[in-house]
C-alpha cells in the first residue's frame, strides 16, 4: 500500500495513525493476541453450530462454544482492567493503578447473571422451552441497548470518539442500529414470551391502521437513525430507542399463538443482528462473526418454519392469520364421526404390526410425552414396530417436540421428519394423532380455498386404522378449518386429555 | 481494522453461518435456538468494556447492567443447551 516515494513517508503516516489512536483512546487500541483471542473464539462458535448436526457431535460442540465465550470474557477482562482515573496509558500494566473495587463489581455482575441463570436453566420444565428462549432473546436485545447507549454515554472508551471530540459518524450510525435492533428485538421478545407463557391471550390483536403504524414508525427509526449521523444529540438517539421499543410491540401482537415458531425465530436472528452491529462498533472479530452466525440461523429457521407453514414470511409478518376465520364450526353441517374408548384403542395398537405417532403442540399442553413412551414400549414388548413423526412446525418453536420426545427417552432413531417417514403411512396399521390437527389435514391437498392450502401434511388417510386424540369436537386447531380426517370411516376420535388418555391406553395394554 | 476489513470479515461469517446451519439436524432445532442464543451474549464484551472504563458513572452503570443481563443468558444458555443435548440418546441395542 504504502510506496516508498518520500523517503520516510510511511513511518510518518504509521506514526501519526498510532498517536492519533493512542490520543483519542488510551487503552482501548486492541493488542494483537486480544484480536487473535477474539477470532479464536468466533471460530470456536462456528464449531459449536457445526457439532449440532448430528446428536453425537452436539455435546462437544456445546463445550467449544463455552470454550469461545471463556476466552472472550477473560480477553476483554484482561485488556481492560479498570484503572484509576488520571492514569497515563503506560501505567496500565502496573498493578498499583488498577481499580480493584470496580474490578470486583464487574466479578459481582457477572456472579450474579450467572448464577440467575444457572437456576433457571436447572430448573425449567422442557416444556416451558419456547418461552424461555423467547426470554432470553428479550435479555440479549436489552443488553444491546445498554451497551449501545453506554457507547453513546463514554464513547473514549469504546474508541469511537474522532478527533473532532465528536463519535465518528459510521460508528454512530453502527451504535444506532444496534440499539435499534437491540430494542426490537427486547419488545419483541417480550410479547413472544407473554403469549408464549400464556400470560396474554395467543390470540392475534388487531390494531386498526397497524400496517401504516408500523411502517411509519420503521421508516422513522431508520431515517432518524441517518440523521445521527449528523447529529448526535440526546434526543435523536432518545428517540430511536423509544421507537424501536414501540414497534416491537406492534409488530408482535397482531401475531397469533401457532405462528410463534417463525417469531421465536426471527427474534431469534435479530438478535444476532443486533450483537453484529455492536461488533461493528467495537471492531469486534468475535462479536461480527457470532451475530452473523446467530443472524443466519434465525433467519434460516425462520425460512423452514414459513415453508412448513406454506406461508410467506411477509403474512405471517403482518399477522392476523387465523383471527378472520369465525367461530369454529359455526356455519358447518354436522358430519358423522366415531367415537373411540381407550379400550379400544389399546385392543387394535396392540394387534398393528407398525404404529406411527403423529405429536403436535396439545402432548406438550398436557404432558403426555413419559405416557406416550410408555406406550411405544409396552407396544415394542408385544413386538409392534412404532416410529414418531414430526412436523416441522408442530409445537410452538423449530424442534420443539424432539426435546420432549428426548426427555421421555425416546432414541432420536426412532424419530423421523416429515418428508422422510410421509410415504410410510400407506403400511402403518395405525396412525396416532396426538395433541396435533393442522399438519394431518388434508385440506391442505385438496382444498384451495383452505387457510392451509399448500402446507406439506402427513398423508394420514393412508393408514388403516386412525387414533385421534383430541380435547373435545369443539376446537378445529389452530388455522380455523375443519379436519376431514375426523369423520373419515377408519377414523376414532379419543377425546380426553392426552395424558389421561395415553395411561388408559397402557392399562388396556398392560394386561 | 479498517471498516472494510471488518465488513469482509461479517460477509464471510453470514456465508459460513447459511452453510452450518443447513447442515443442523431439524431434530436439534430447539437447541441450536438455545445456543444461538447463548453464543450471540457475547454482547458482554462490549458491557464489560463499559463497566470498566472510568469517565461516565451512566456508561459504567449501564455497562454493569448489561453485564448481569448477558450472564444470564450466556450461564443459563449454555446450561440449558447441554441439559437438552444430554438427553438425545439413540435406541439401547
Amino acid at each position: 500500500m504504502c510506496e516508498e516515494a518520500i523517503p520516510g513517508g510511511c513511518a510518518q503516516v504509521a506514526d501519526a495513525m498510532t498517536s492519533a489512536a493512542n490520543a483519542a483512546l488510551p487503552h482501548a487500541a486492541t493488542p494483537a493476541w486480544a484480536m487473535l483471542a477474539y477470532l479464536a473464539s468466533g471460530v470456536l462458535f462456528i464449531l459449536a453450530l457445526r457439532g449440532l448436526s448430528s446428536p453425537s457431535t452436539s455435546r462437544a460442540g456445546n463445550r467449544y462454544g463455552m470454550i469461545g465465550m471463556t476466552i472472550a470474557m477473560v480477553t476483554t477482562l484482561v485488556t481492560h482492567i479498570p484503572v484509576i482515573p488520571g492514569t497515563e496509558p503506560d501505567e496500565f500494566y502496573n498493578a498499583v493503578y488498577w481499580d480493584f473495587a470496580s474490578f470486583g463489581e464487574i466479578l459481582a455482575a457477572i456472579a450474579i447473571g450467572g448464577g440467575i441463570g444457572w437456576v433457571i436453566a436447572r430448573r425449567i420444565a422442557m416444556t416451558d422451552m419456547p418461552q424461555l428462549v423467547a426470554a432470553f432473546h428479550s435479555l440479549v436485545g436489552l443488553a444491546a441497548v445498554l451497551v449501545g447507549w453506554a457507547a453513546y454515554l463514554n464513547p473514549e472508551a469504546f474508541g469511537i470518539l474522532g478527533a473532532d471530540g465528536q463519535i465518528n459518524p459510521v460508528s454512530r450510525l453502527e451504535a444506532g442500529l444496534g440499539i435499534a435492533i437491540g430494542a426490537i428485538t427486547f419488545s419483541g421478545s417480550v410479547i413472544a414470551f407473554l403469549k408464549l407463557a400464556g400470560k396474554m391471550s395467543g390470540a392475534p390483536i388487531l390494531l386498526p391502521l397497524r400496517h401504516v403504524i408500523n411502517l411509519g414508525t420503521l421508516i422513522a427509526i431508520l431515517g432518524l437513525t441517518g440523521y445521527f449521523m449528523t447529529d448526535q444529540s440526546l434526543w435523536v438517539i432518545a428517540t430511536i430507542t423509544v421507537l424501536a421499543f414501540l414497534i416491537g410491540f406492534l409488530l408482535i401482537i397482531p401475531i397469533g399463538g401457532a405462528d410463534m415458531p417463525v417469531v421465536v425465530s426471527m427474534l431469534n436472528s435479530y438478535s444476532g443482528w443486533a450483537a453484529a452491529a455492536m461488533g461493528f462498533t467495537l471492531h469486534n472479530t468475535a462479536m461480527i462473526i457470532t451475530g452473523a452466525l446467530v443472524g443466519s440461523s434465525g433467519a434460516i429457521l425462520s425460512y423452514i418454519m414459513c415453508k412448513a407453514m406454506n406461508r410467506g414470511f411477509l403474512s405471517v409478518i403482518a399477522g392476523g392469520f387465523g383471527a378472520e376465520a369465525g367461530p369454529a364450526g359455526e356455519a358447518k353441517e354436522q358430519r358423522p364421526w366415531k367415537r373411540g374408548s381407550a379400550e379400544d384403542a389399546a385392543y387394535m395398537l396392540g394387534e398393528a404390526e407398525k404404529v406411527i405417532i403423529i405429536p403436535g403442540y396439545g402432548m406438550a399442553v398436557s404432558q403426555a410425552q413419559h405416557a406416550l413412551r410408555e406406550m411405544a414400549d409396552l407396544l415394542k414388548a408385544k413386538g409392534v414396530e412404532v416410529k414418531y413423526a414430526i412436523h416441522p412446525v408442530a409445537g410452538r418453536m423449530p424442534g420443539h417436540m424432539n426435546v420432549l420426545l428426548a426427555e421421555a427417552n425416546v432414541p432420536y432413531d426412532e424419530v423421523f421428519e416429515l418428508e422422510d417417514i410421509n410415504s410410510e403411512f400407506a403400511t402403518a396399521d395405525v396412525a396416532f394423532i396426538i395433541g396435533a390437527n393442522d399438519v394431518v389435514n388434508p385440506a391442505a391437498k385438496t382444498d384451495k380455498s383452505s387457510p392451509i392450502y399448500g402446507m406439506p401434511v402427513f398423508d394420514v388417510d393412508k393408514a388403516k386404522q386412525v387414533f385421534f386424540i383430541k380435547r373435545s369436537m369443539g376446537g378445529v386447531g389452530y388455522a380455523g378449518v375443519d379436519n376431514d380426517v375426523f369423520y373419515m370411516d377408519q377414523t376414532l376420535m379419543l377425546l380426553a386429555d392426552a395424558k389421561k388418555m395415553v395411561e388408559d391406553i397402557n392399562k388396556g395394554l398392560a394386561h | 481494522m479498517d471498516f472494510i476489513s471488518i465488513l469482509s470479515i461479517f460477509v464471510m461469517a453470514c456465508f459460513v453461518g447459511y452453510y452450518v446451519v443447513w447442515s443442523v439436524t431439524p431434530a436439534l432445532h430447539t437447541p441450536l435456538m438455545a445456543v444461538t442464543n447463548a453464543i450471540s451474549s457475547v454482547i458482554i464484551v462490549g458491557a464489560l468494556i463499559a463497566a470498566a472504563a472510568a469517565g461516565s458513572a451512566g456508561s459504567k452503570w449501564l455497562g454493569l447492567l448489561a453485564v448481569v443481563l448477558a450472564s444470564v443468558n450466556i450461564f443459563g444458555g449454555f446450561a440449558v443447551t447441554a441439559r437438552m443435548l444430554a438427553m438425545y440418546k439413540k435406541k439401547d441395542r
